[in-house]
């Protein structure tokens, strides 16, 4: 039996939208697969070396977002409301049982699994290779599809 | 219950990390050997079949126990 594929793009930089690329692929990896992860756009931001103070959660925009309490919108968009939207789900999650998103990537990172950042974005905002973790390697489209073309399963997040 | 050469606590732990830590702990098992996992994930009793089945890792037993779930597998053969 051969090796099955995966290929994921991230595109979303949110603490909440982290996980699902980073989930998928370890899990993936456990079960036998070969994953590679494109990183585009907001999504370069999962690469980032501190995503414990990088990454918000916003509920704006959101509206399928989980309140304790009913919450107008315009409320929402006071000053300090994504840092306490992102302090109330990091405290959730750590209830739960819910690794962090650093724990998840270094579960992908042990288990071999490829990440590749988006050279275009990090011209485009100015990024510095010194800003992502070690390890990762930087390519364009044409580098995703030599990959996903060959995959079993492509996901874009 | 099957005895087991090594046992896994994933107590606590949420999705992914019973199954991605149970594959860690396989990684050190010799083929043939057994590990006991206890978890307390609702969703790990579906996850653990479906982790066995792709694997070929085999699910020898799974059973529940005041909200633990108790999964024994035996590692593949090479």
């Amino acid at each position: 039996m051969s090796t099955k594929k995966l290929a994921i793009i991230a595109t979303k930089g949110t603490l909440d939208w982290g996980y699902p690329p980073f989930i998928l692929a370890s899990t993936a990896a456990a079960l036998g697969y070969e994953v590679r992860i494109f990183f585009t756009f907001y999504g370069l931001q999962l690469l980032r070396k501190d995503l414990n103070h990088t990454l918000k959660v916003s509920a704006l925009g959101n509206p399928g977002m989980p309140m304790p309490l009913p919450m107008p919108v315009l409320i929402q968009a006071l000053p300090g409301m994504q840092s306490l939207m992102t302090v109330m789900m990091k405290k959730k999650m750590k209830d739960k049982g819910v690794a962090t998103l650093e724990d998840l990537r270094s579960l992908c990172a042990e288990a071999d699994v490829k990440m590749i950042g988006c050279q275009m974005t990090v011209e485009l905002f100015d990024f510095s290779p010194s800003d992502f973790i070690p390890g990762i390697d930087m390519g364009g489209a044409a580098t995703f599809f030599e990959f996903a073309g060959e995959s079993d399963i492509c996901l874009f997040m | 219950m099957p005895t087991f050469d090594k046992e896994l606590d994933a107590r606590g732990l949420n999705c992914p990390l019973p199954i991605l830590r149970t594959k860690k702990a396989l990684n050190e098992l010799a083929p043939g050997q057994v590990l006991q996992i206890v978890a307390t994930d609702s969703g790990a009793i579906k996850d653990f079949q479906a982790f066995a089945k792709q694997t070929g890792n085999e699910l020898i037993a799974s059973h529940e126990l005041n909200g633990e779930f108790t999964f024994v597998l035996r590692k593949k053969a090479q």
